[in-house]
């Protein structure tokens, strides 16, 4: 077990590598620089906040040097936010951007294992190819055209809700959460649906039937365990990019979260900024990814078992 | 008295493809304390009488056409889904063909054992955890203490098996469905197990129906049998006169294609080794440690020789046989016509492959659904270079003819033919490059009964025609006794035994060989 979590977490090592320094490149080999602005800045100026945050020096030690702070957990300080450190900044954003996540999630998890199950118990008929008809919609829709839609609808057309803002008026959150969690809805139901047919198409639930077990307790007692597995495993891949994917929603919404400060550090070519966030977000998904395997492999008690042979 | 009276019996199944008549007309009866089989062969219908009773098959695209099935007077056919849920698990319980699929791998066996006395019983967990503790003694499970807690990946195949008798009996059913209960186990286990079955039945004076596909084990446990063929009941009547006096044509022609005796083609084996296996050793690594499949193996193959190997499951003998031709990786000497062949590059292996071939069990995944039956032959022709673009097709007809199938079906794909016309294709496409050696790995198992005997035949005569050498490898005595001159007997990847086919029926030396053979003895 402890061996399995290890030898993942040892795998990650070379892909957080490679990502600090495909980041750390590409977005100095990207045109202009953090104090190109619009202002004018006299060139002595520019040159003391150059050599202030060490962009005057090779680029190889400023790489060096970068690795130094990053192993004791410091992104650096934020060029454009003077006085503020990355660390400081995503600490601001993170808030927004988990709660939004989560709540996503939730409607993710909510309605498309609602929507997965309906289908795989009735196949092939309109309770099946309804739900799996809105999810095909779900999935193919951007988020970029479905929050201005939901807002058109909900928030001026039948103004139920607020059409922007977080945790400022009651139910603020709802219409962000919808928007950012449709998609992986869709994707969730159709999850779902496959794993509950191929459970149901088992030998083991026909033993279920004959031995005459109300329908119910085939379907959540001995079907559900080994139809959600699938689900289980997306989980944590889909809260990642929750938090990663969130930068949309967070615009169209006007909500102080992470992603609105990537993208604004992107535009900016705020390097520490961009840098801090996506190694940020690489830590998070390799976490989320390996506990949610984790989380899939405990379900199966081959794998549980195998698993606790290792330990 | 009668406790089951079906009467009339039709079912049919309706899907894209047409209507097909499951089950056409069928009656029988079966009473407390009596054993009724059915026979018949896969597609018969068999199977989905029993299921039809007891609302298992899926509707659509099933449909039940007719009849009445009385269960002690109330008719099962007509009952709400509510009731009839009520005497499943509860006034009749089923048992099935593969345990390794049957139990539900998520759940423990004590809690899936536990659901029919909580569900129709109303038990609180405790007592329903005393009976089910109770009944795993009762078939012969060790430590039921802890086995009760276990997951059924835990088990072995025979084991798990009587799990699942023992979940099917937890709430005293009067009548018991055995559907195939043996065929995925080994000999020996296969013998344990309908042992068990017949005790319990005494002891409980239970009604069973027994459905398989296998007559000797059908003749050794039934009172009456019923002979069904394409969803009609051919035959039906006490075992014991219809076993000895068949009225119908197709029971005969079941009877007659058990394969029994000796072998009755001659020997072609000639004084000359064509493999000689030295120190054969196979090994397979997992995270779990290293599985020797194959120990220190050592035998030799005479030219024309046809050399059975038999075993039980994981003994290692298909193993065995994919070692020789370099499929997988193993130690040791393997020396063919004088040449060492472990060790070669796959580029090396080459022209070997040429000579050497392999017939595999399972026709229906060996054969690419993708390719037509002339693509399947002409590939190995066309690779090896025995035919060019002008002559291949009529290699292909002829090879077609070889093995007994139409020309006419050239074009057509594997899923357009029946199991015993994809081994013919497979036979032919191993055949295809004129091999000195075949190894044939279960060609007969996947196969019904009477097909198996034509297969058997086909083979027979091809090692006839084509002076061929063979290793068969199966796990069923009785065709190995039909076919082989020599057997080799493995266990555990180890060679127990090795003799003359009749000298080894006759006077095995080993305990494990002794053993194989009393427990494939037909009761017929």
């Amino acid at each position: 077990m402890w061996r399995f979590i290890a030898s993942r977490l040892l795998q990650a090592v070379p892909v957080l590598i490679t990502v600090v320094t495909l980041t750390f490149f590409l977005v100095r080999f990207a045109p202009g620089g953090p104090f190109d602005g619009e202002k004018t800045v006299l060139p002595e100026v520019k040159r003391a906040l150059e050599a202030q945050y060490r962009l005057d020096q090779p680029l190889w030690s400023q790489y060096l040097s970068y690795w130094g702070d990053l192993l004791h957990g410091d992104f650096g300080p934020s060029f454009r936010y003077p006085g503020r450190s990355v660390n400081e900044l995503i600490a601001a954003g993170l808030p927004a951007t988990t709660e939004l996540a989560f709540y996503a999630l939730l409607v993710a998890v909510v309605v498309g294992m609602g929507a997965g199950l309906a289908a795989a118990l009735r196949p092939n008929s309109w309770r099946d190819y309804l739900p799996m008809a809105l999810a095909m919609i779900g999935i193919c829709m951007p988020t970029l055209l479905l929050g201005p839609l939901l807002v058109l609808v909900f928030g001026i057309e039948l103004e139920w809700l607020p059409v922007s803002g977080w945790g400022d008026l009651p139910g603020d959150k709802i219409l962000p959460s919808l928007t950012l969690g449709a998609a992986y809805a869709a994707y969730v139901a159709r999850l779902t649906r496959g794993g509950m047919l191929e459970v149901l198409s088992q030998d083991y639930i026909r033993t279920a039937r004959a031995k005459g077990l109300p329908e119910a307790v085939i379907i959540g007692k001995h079907a559900l365990r080994g139809g959600v597995i699938p689900v289980v495993a997306f989980l944590g891949p889909a809260f990642a990019g929750l938090l990663c994917g969130s930068f949309v929603v967070e615009t169209v919404f006007q909500i102080p979260g992470l992603g609105r400060l990537f993208v604004q550090a992107a535009f900016n070519r705020d390097y520490t900024m961009i840098l801090g966030s996506t190694v940020f977000f690489a830590v998070l998904i390799v976490v989320f990814n390996l506990a949610s395997d984790l989380l899939a492999a405990w379900l199966n008690p081959r794998v549980r078992g195998a698993l606790r042979g290792q330990s | 008295m009668t406790l089951l009276d079906v009467r009339q019996l039709r079912v049919s199944f309706h899907t894209r493809n047409g209507v097909v008549q499951a089950v056409d007309d069928v009656s029988f009866a079966v009473s407390q304390g009596r054993t009724l089989g059915i026979v018949g062969e896969s597609g018969s219908g068999k199977s989905v009488c029993c299921y039809a009773l007891l609302g298992l098959i899926p509707m659509p695209p099933g449909r039940l056409d007719g009849g009445q099935a009385l269960f002690d007077g109330r008719n099962l056919l007509t009952l709400p889904p509510a009731e009839l849920r009520r005497v499943r698990g509860n006034e009749i319980a089923m048992i099935f063909q593969d345990p390794m699929t049957c139990l539900n791998p998520f759940l423990t066996v004590g809690e899936q054992m536990m659901e029919p006395l909580l569900y129709h019983r109303g038990a609180s967990r405790l007592q329903a955890r005393e009976r089910a503790l109770a009944l795993l003694e009762e078939v012969g499970i060790r430590e039921p203490q802890r086995s009760i807690d276990a997951y059924p990946h835990q088990f072995s195949g025979g084991m798990r098996q009587r799990v699942m008798i023992a979940m099917a009996l937890i709430a005293e059913p009067r009548l018991l469905i055995a559907d195939e209960p043996t065929t995925a186990l080994d000999v020996t286990v296969q013998q344990q197990i309908l042992q068990l079955i017949a005790d319990l039945r005494e002891r409980r004076n239970l009604a069973l129906i027994f459905i398989s596909h296998d007559l000797g084990v059908v003749s050794a446990l039934a009172d009456d049998v019923l002979v069904m063929q394409r969803g009609r009941a051919v035959e039906q009547g006490p075992a014991t006169q219809l076993f000895a006096a068949p009225r119908s044509d197709y029971t005969r022609q079941l009877l007659a294609a058990i394969p029994r005796g000796a072998k009755t083609a001659p020997s072609l084996a000639q004084p000359q080794a064509l493999l000689e296996v030295r120190g054969l050793t196979v090994e397979f690594r997992s995270q779990q440690g290293t599985l020797r499949a194959v120990d220190d193996v050592s035998f030799d193959l005479q030219r024309g020789e046809v050399l059975g190997l038999v075993g039980e499951s994981g003994s290692g003998k298909s193993s065995l046989g994919r070692s020789l031709l370099g499929l997988v990786r193993a130690g040791g000497s393997v020396r063919y016509a004088g040449e060492e062949l472990l060790g070669k590059s796959s580029a090396q292996w080459r022209p070997w492959r040429r000579r050497m071939q392999m017939i595999f069990q399972d026709p229906y995944a060996s054969l690419n659904p993708r390719m037509t039956i002339f693509d399947t032959l002409a590939e190995p022709l066309l690779w090896h270079g025995l035919a060019d673009r002008s002559t291949v097709e009529r290699s292909v007809l002829a090879l077609m003819d070889d093995v007994g199938l139409a020309r006419a079906h050239v074009r057509k794909y594997p899923h357009e033919f029946s199991g015993g016309q994809r081994q013919r294709i497979a036979i032919g496409r191993a055949l295809a490059t004129k091999p000195e050696f075949v190894v044939a790995d279960e060609p007969v198992s996947a196969l019904d009964v009477t097909i198996q005997k034509q297969i058997l035949e086909l083979l027979q005569q091809l090692v006839a025609r084509h002076g061929l050498s063979m290793l068969f490898i199966s796990h069923d005595l009785a065709v190995v006794r039909s076919l082989c001159d020599r057997v080799l007997v493995l266990r555990r990847g180890r060679l127990v035994e090795q003799a003359a086919t009749e000298r080894l029926w006759a006077a095995p030396e080993a305990d494990y060989t002794r053993q194989l053979l009393a427990a494939a003895a037909p009761a017929l």
